[in-house]
């Protein structure tokens, strides 16, 4: 026992003393390259233990190989497998064979004779597994090598008869991933016949293990994405295994039935126990159907949302997915959506329904009702009804692929897609909600219908409601009543939800501008106006009866009798709303009125616009004054500037180009501003101290360079050129000013050498656009590069001095489509006098709720901050899930931020904040030189910060101190 | 001939009074144990003494099992077991072992103390009777004894609602009780795996039936209700306490928090109150949405349902109330429908089946002015609809039921018999399983051939893989071994083993055979003529010439000798042992065509 104790104590003893050996070893390492196979060896020649052994391989695992020392590494992982006894030990071993083969740069064929060689002396089926795993590994790595490929199916077909399921698996995954595509090939040097792959994955589709049966269809599936053409027998031995035991091979066999009738939609299959024939399509589709009610959900899932892709099928069949063919005692039955047409059609209302209204009518013959093997019956309705809501929103999202390319179907599937906007998820209605706008094209909407759908306006969900404005924009209604349950529905959502009210306006627009002909028959009722008498004038402040003219005036625009029931008011109004609201009111043709802007009509491209030329005009203007006098220069630029924010504010479609041009010539101005300084005129060794303007200046180029690289959604590379050049300028201007205010040379040295760097590194992200980049500063700087290189700061500085000055103002050209992102806070709304109150120390959660528009992948780069009054702020980084992407281009934030600070002794604000984060990174273009380059540019280049980019908010909170 | 014996005692081609007694492989299981709603007089129960007239059910019946908390699953289960006496276990999940004695209890009340009966249960026997249930979890398998094992499934219908698998060895019957195949707003749907059983009894109430999609009747009810509240009338909808219900009340509630609604629903108090507090309970038995948001809000938490008070009938504005019972034969549905009913704004709406001659039944067939009692008319002005929410499964969920668990047969009960017979005929075509609808006291005999498992030795299972291939699922192959019956095991292992196990010694077999042959020659010429022969007939055996002038095939001995009377005739001796019996008769079949011409 003692000397057991020993021997342990020896041990541990021991083990310390190698993890440092090993820790000092691998800082060798990276001095020395060879010496990692060696290091490796050595440590597997000291394990005394499997155990042991085995540990080594894991740390050695743990650290990234050079492609050059792969091979030896390997050789000596290789002679250690020979010797090893301990399976798992050559199970790691194994794995890392695989590991190092996939390293890049190393190509991994020296070692497949090895590989393959120890395969067929190994006995343990764990290994073989891991082995064929190395060697699937090898052959992905060589794609093109033929004989390689080859030998190695060769060796996966020799052990597709073992007994273990994981090597057959491994097996199949193999020929699955390396089974020979060009039967072309037939004569090999060697005499291999050139194996029929399909077939041989075939025969394990009866294999007794599910796993293999499992991995068998994969392997099919495999092939089939490598681009080989499945043969068509394989339906039949599909279709067996749909009926498996096992979900796993149920759920593969469905998709391997799909990708067949995908190859052969055409072909004729026999229906069994009789004699007629159908389309394979077809009869896929049904059988996909039919697992649509199959026992396991995951089945469930996948053949539902299949089903959506399978366009080419019939009407008839599809048609069957909706009709489950109801009857009732033996007779048949008509469904609700049915009668509900009926009623419809035949004029009447439904009132007060009868008892047995819905009674069955005709006696079904016995014989003729399929319950089971109708196929495609019913198929969506099951689907739509199932219990799991996964499986429901695949349907829905199947219906909706269907009926985009049927527009028979899509008229029948409304009825059901109107059903599920009642479904208990939310998420099943919000994607049923939008499945319907995308097939809104083929559909009209009947009066029903339409009812059920507002019925949902009333949803407390600003989701779902928004969702719904959103299809109401682009529905069809059939009838005048149609449009006004619809104005009613949406009014009352008004007084019920007054945030709606710009949805709500925006989608009355659209309702109108698409049913002129509806409208005009309600116009008096909706204005309230009499023939003889005049009515009050409405109030004009009124959100709801802005949203009935937003719907009259849009129908107006091309329906040129309606402007003739207005009333003196009316005509008030709309020139009232036409500028206050000119985004929802279009210009219209009125009597008695000069035709202000009849000039905007949609066929007019957007540069004849003249808003548009205009600021062509300004900004040529501007580019064009090189050599104007300062002065003048100054106030051409305050003044252009001024007109591109003021064209912004007004033409919302401009608004991005204005603002972009107008930051960028904000920077120019700022840049030439700083030159003006009378510090320039002082002689150097003076070193002023009021340089402040010229610093701030340079702080602040660079800031809104970064909100013009990364807030504009569009910029193309030709911007960021210009971009990056005004920030090197500002670059250059910070250094001189620093050269200039500050004593002694020492910190200019890396100041300077940083600044080189940079140029060097503008040079070498953007050397396809310095052609354009005649005449620049960053032009001549790179003609001196050779001479700055070799310089003394000083001199730097001074040359940089005079180029800076003498550089010309460069040209932005303006991107075809460009918006800024913005962001607006609709909640907390910061109007509440009563301040949230929480015990100190403990937190309280604000729910945030903001909408964000153009913003490219806000998951990453929107953050929310909160900065509390004693000048701490937070930042914090919301939730993925939390985005919402209701249309394009919009996303929605609706997140809970956690506020905390100790005790207060009364309330105070806090302000909530949006940032846009950035990284400098993130747009730079990825170039070969990057891989290969000895300095790493990320580290020097690298800025990462945050814009802000939405009106902060206040809220009112009080953390009390807490009670004892 | 082993054989599964069913006989329904209720619920044969008829609804209500489910009992079915199940004999499988020498075990008696009682399935459901309820009672029948129509009668009040002994037909009420199933009849007992069919299983044993004079001696204690506790020694006929293994176990009971009851699949939900129905009256007619359970009602007479407190009469079984107290009354008549019954001591073995009882069967049913959680949920209906919480849920059934609050029911019993419930209808003992109106049985004695409302209608005066005698001779009835008492409320101690509830008790008593609960103290012998056992109580399952889903998918979890109880061993009744050594052999009998049960094991439940989710049913959907109503809370706890659970389907059995009964198993003997390898013989399997599973039992239905009421399911539903169509989630709804608060229970799922029923689910079985693939384990096809020799009987699957199945409940057949909507045989004939194919039903619309839920989701209209749904979008129906809720506007209805709607519109009429917000017209400002009041909306009554008598229901019965437990299962419908909560699925009305969530469909309302969520409703409700949905569009924001303020108008008040109520709920008749009583039953229901302990009922919800088992709803909430069990949330496990539920469907996934109220699984997986019942960490936020449990939703049998009612935010805008509350308690009804009598009081509160009178109140003026909208309203939607609840109350029981669900027929509008008695009680506070009734009370509430006599204040509401003058009124046209007001709407009653009938979520269920009516039995005739209740005033449910004469509203909802067009009735308007109803007498009731004291003479007095009452005029219905109110709108009358009906819904119609059933938790069964409809006949396609009834298929693909079947079509799920795979039987080899099929048994129809709880249901009518002429629906269940077109029913039937579809199982039959379609499956191409047997089908039987037994009327109650008549026995269905299914002969069964369960698979007896043998163990076998690996050794002699590796001993006779390596003679030949590779096993072949689809070809039988041919095995030597000795087969051991023991205390009802049965193992198959080699024979030497099997002799030394048992402690005999071997036993030497041989077959002897003479063949005569007309050869005049010497008995030695004759031993090497036939030596010859041999060789080239067998190739692949091990023909030898033994010095004493016998010839030996592997271990086939064959001598010669001179016929003792007839000199030209020599007598072949041809003996072998059992082992070789194959190769040694086809010696002798050989030897018997005679030898060849010799070439001499």
């Amino acid at each position: 026992m003692a000397a057991h104790l020993k021997k342990r104590v020896y041990e541990e003893f021991t083990k310390v003393v190698q993890q440092q050996q090993e820790e000092i070893a691998t800082k060798k390492l990276r001095l020395t390259k060879p010496s990692k196979s060696a290091a490796l060896h050595i440590d597997l020649c000291k394990a005394t233990s499997p155990a042991d052994a085995l540990q080594y391989l894991l740390q050695f695992a743990r650290k990234p190989v050079e492609a050059e020392s792969v091979e030896g590494v390997v050789r000596i992982l290789l002679e250690h497998y020979y010797k090893e006894n301990d399976p798992s030990v050559r199970l790691k071993i194994a794995s890392l064979l695989g590991l190092l083969s996939k390293t890049a740069g190393f190509s991994p064929d020296c070692i497949m004779d090895d590989a393959i060689n120890i395969l067929q002396n190994e006995k343990s089926h764990q290994v073989l597994a891991q082995l064929l795993d190395t060697l699937l590994a090898i052959g992905t790595k060589l794609p093109e090598n033929q004989a390689i490929q080859m030998r190695l199916v060769d060796v996966a077909c020799k052990h597709l008869s073992d007994t273990s399921h994981g090597v057959r698996n491994k097996c199949l995954q193999l020929l699955g991933n390396l089974g020979s595509l060009e039967k072309s090939v037939t004569k090999d040097g060697e005499g291999l016949a050139v194996r029929d792959v399909q077939k041989i994955i075939g025969d394990y589709f009866s294999d007794q293990d599910p796993r293999v049966r499992t991995a068998a269809i994969k392997a099919m599936l495999q092939l089939h994405e490598r681009g080989l053409k499945l043969h068509q027998t394989i339906y039949n031995q599909a279709c067996k295994l749909l009926s498996d035991d096992y979900e796993q091979v149920r759920s593969a066999a469905v998709q391997l039935i799909w990708v067949v009738s995908q190859l052969y939609p055409e072909s004729i299959v026999p229906i069994p126990s009789s004699n007629e024939e159908i389309r394979l399509v077809d009869d896929a589709f049904g059988k996909i159907c039919h697992m649509v009610s199959d026992g396991s959900w995951v089945v469930r899932v996948q053949a539902a949302k299949l089903l959506g892709s399978m366009e080419q099928v019939s009407s008839h069949f599809l048609e069957q997915t909706l009709d489950k063919k109801l009857m009732s005692d033996l007779r048949r039955k008509r469904t609700a959506h049915e009668r509900a047409k009926e009623l419809y059609s035949s004029g009447e209302f439904s009132s007060g329904r009868k008892w047995g209204d819905d009674a069955p009518k005709e006696e079904i013959d016995t014989g003729a009702v399929n319950l089971i093997e109708s196929g495609a019956c019913g198929a969506f309705v099951h689907g739509l009804e199932d219990e799991m809501y996964e499986v429901r929103i695949a349907a829905v999202e199947a219906l909706c692929m269907l009926a985009q390319s049927s527009p028979s179907f899509a008229e029948k599937c409304l009825d059901f897609l109107v059903d599920m906007f009642n479904d208990e998820i939310e998420e099943v209605r919000l994607q049923s909600i939008h499945t319907m706008r995308k097939i809104s094209n083929n559909i009209t909407l009947r009066e029903d219908q339409l009812d059920t759908v507002l019925a949902v306006l009333e949803d407390s969900s600003r989701d779902i409601r928004e969702a719904l404005h959103e299809l109401l924009c682009c529905t069809n209604v059939s009838t005048k009543e149609g449009i006004h349950l619809a104005l009613v529905e949406l009014l009352k959502n008004l007084t019920k939800y007054p945030t709606d009210r710009d949805s709500i306006w925006k989608c009355l627009k659209f309702l109108g501008s698409r049913h002129p002909t509806l409208v005009l028959p309600l116009v008096p009722e909706l204005l309230s106006t009499h023939p003889f008498f005049d009515t009050a004038e409405p109030d004009m402040d009124d959100p709801a009866y802005i949203a009935v003219l937003v719907l009259i005036f849009n129908a107006a625009k091309t329906c040129p009798t309606m402007p003739a029931l207005f009333s003196d008011h009316t005509f008030r109004h709309y020139a009232y709303l036409r500028d206050s609201l000119s985004h929802l009111v279009p210009a219209l043709r009125l009597p008695g009125r000069k035709l202000v802007s009849s000039a905007v009509s949609p066929s007019i491209t957007p540069h004849e616009d003249p808003s548009h030329q205009f600021l062509q005009q300004s900004l040529e203007r501007v580019y064009s004054l090189q050599h104007l006098d300062p002065q003048g220069t100054q106030e051409l630029l305050e003044l252009t500037i001024r007109d591109l924010q003021r064209l912004g504010e007004l033409q919302s479609e401009l608004a991005g180009v204005a603002d972009f041009s107008a930051t960028y010539l904000r920077c120019q101005l700022l840049l030439i501003k700083a030159l003006q300084e009378k510090l320039w005129n002082v002689a150097a060794p003076l070193y002023l101290k009021q340089s402040d303007l010229a610093s701030a200046a340079a702080k602040q180029i660079m800031e809104e360079t970064y909100k013009m690289e990364f807030m504009y959604s569009g910029v193309e590379n030709k911007q960021v050129v210009i971009i990056h050049h005004m920030r090197l300028q500002a670059k250059a201007l910070q250094l001189i000013v620093t050269a200039r205010t500050t004593r002694g040379v020492d910190p200019l040295f890396g100041m300077c050498e940083k600044f080189l760097q940079e140029v060097d590194f503008f040079q070498r992200c953007f050397i396809a656009d310095l052609p354009h980049l005649q005449d620049s500063f960053v032009d001549k700087l790179l003609d001196l590069m050779p001479r700055l290189m070799t310089s003394k700061p000083v001199e730097v500085v001074k040359i940089l001095q005079t180029m800076l000055r003498q550089s010309t103002f460069l040209h932005l050209p303006l991107p075809e489509q460009i918006h800024k992102a913005s962001a607006t806070i609709i909640e907390p709304a910061g109007e509440s006098d009563n301040p949230l109150r929480f015990t100190s120390g403990l937190v309280v959660a604000l729910d945030v709720d903001a909408t964000l528009e153009h913003v490219q992948d806000p998951q990453n780069t929107v953050k929310v901050q909160v900065l509390y009054p004693d000048g701490q702020a937070q930042m914090i980084h919301p939730k993925p899930a939390d985005f919402r992407n209701p249309g394009p281009g919009r996303h929605r934030l609706i997140t809970q931020v956690y506020l905390s600070h100790t005790a207060w002794t009364e309330p105070c604000q806090v302000e909530v904040r949006l940032l846009l984060a950035y990284n400098s990174n993130s747009r730079i273009p990825k170039s070969p030189w990057i891989e290969g380059g000895e300095v790493s540019p990320q580290v020097e280049t690298s800025i990462e910060g945050t814009i802000p980019f939405s009106k902060s908010v206040k809220v009112y909170i009080m953390p009390k101190p807490a009670r004892r | 001939m082993p054989e599964i014996r069913v006989t329904p005692l209720g619920a044969g081609q008829d609804v209500g009074r489910s009992c079915i007694l199940v004999s499988i492989a020498g075990k008696n299981v009682m399935l459901d144990c309820g009672m029948h709603m129509g009668f009040n007089d002994d037909r009420r129960f199933p009849d007992f003494s069919y299983i044993t007239r004079n001696g204690r059910l506790t020694d006929f019946l293994d176990c009971v099992i009851i699949s939900h908390f129905h009256l007619d699953h359970c009602g007479a289960l407190p009469y079984f077991s107290e009354m008549v006496g019954y001591d073995g276990p009882i069967y049913m999940t959680h949920p209906t072992q919480a849920i059934c004695p609050i029911l019993l209890e419930d209808y003992r009340k109106i049985a004695v103390d409302k209608k005066g009966e005698a001779n009835f249960f008492t409320s101690q026997m509830i008790k008593d009777c609960m103290k012998k249930v056992v109580a399952v979890h889903l998918h979890q398998t109880v061993q009744v004894d050594d052999e009998l094992e049960i094991k439940a499934y989710y049913a959907g219908h109503v809370l706890g609602a659970a389907m059995f698998q009964i198993k003997v060895g390898s013989e399997s019957v599973v039992y239905t009780g009421d399911y539903n195949m169509t989630p709804d707003r608060h229970l799922g749907a029923a689910w079985i795996d693939k384990c096809r059983p020799n009987l699957l009894i199945t409940e057949s109430t909507y045989a004939t039936t194919i039903r619309d999609s839920k989701r209209c009747r749904e979008r129906d009810f809720l506007k209805k209700v709607h519109e009429a509240v917000e017209r400002g009338g009041k909306v009554l909808i008598p229901v019965f306490a437990l299962g419908r219900a909560q699925e009305l009340c969530i469909l309302l509630e969520t409703f409700w928090e949905r569009m924001n609604l303020k108008a008040p629903i109520y709920f008749s108090t009583g039953l229901t109150e302990k009922a919800n507090h088992y709803y909430k309970l069990f949330i496990t038995w539920t469907n996934q949405k109220i699984r997986k948001t019942f960490v936020q809000r449990n939703m049998f938490e009612f935010k805008h349902i509350k308690a009804f008070d009598r009081a509160f009938a009178d109140n003026p504005g909208p309203m939607v109330v609840f109350a029981t019972p669900g027929m509008l034969h008695a009680g506070q549905s009734l009370q509430i429908f006599r204040k509401w009913a003058g009124n046209e704004k007001n709407m009653v709406i009938m979520p269920g089946y009516c039995v005739q001659g209740t005033v449910g039944h004469k509203i909802l067939s067009g009735q308007r002015k109803l007498e009731m009692e004291g003479r007095q008319v009452l005029e219905v002005k109110m709108q009358v609809e009906y819904m119609s929410f059933s938790a069964h499964a409809d006949a396609k969920g009834i298929m693909q039921l079947v079509g799920q668990a795979e039987p080899e047969s099929v048994l129809l009960v709880h249901g009518e018999a002429k629906k269940m017979e077109f029913l039937k005929q579809k199982i039959e075509q379609e499956f191409r399983v047997n089908c039987y609808m037994p009327a109650n006291g008549e026995t269905v005999t299914l002969p069964t051939s369960p698979s007896i498992p043998v163990g076998i030795s690996l050794g002699l299972l590796k001993r006779e893989m390596a003679q030949g291939l590779l096993p072949d699922a689809k070809k039988p192959r041919l095995l030597h071994g000795t087969l051991i019956m023991k205390d009802s095991n049965f193992r198959l292992v080699s024979s030497e083993q099997a002799l030394k196990e048992l402690g005999l010694v071997e036993h030497q077999l041989r077959f002897t055979c003479r063949v005569h042959l007309h050869d005049p020659r010497k008995e030695q010429e004759t031993a090497m003529r036939v030596y010859s022969h041999l060789k080239s007939m067998l190739k692949d055996h091990c023909v030898q010439h033994l010095p004493d002038g016998s010839v030996t095939v592997e271990s086939i001995l064959i001598q010669a000798a001179a016929h003792s009377e007839d000199p030209g005739t020599k007598v072949l001796l041809v003996s072998w042992t059992y082992q070789d019996e194959e190769l040694g008769s086809y010696l002798t079949s050989l030897l018997k065509k005679g030898l060849p011409q010799a070439p001499s």
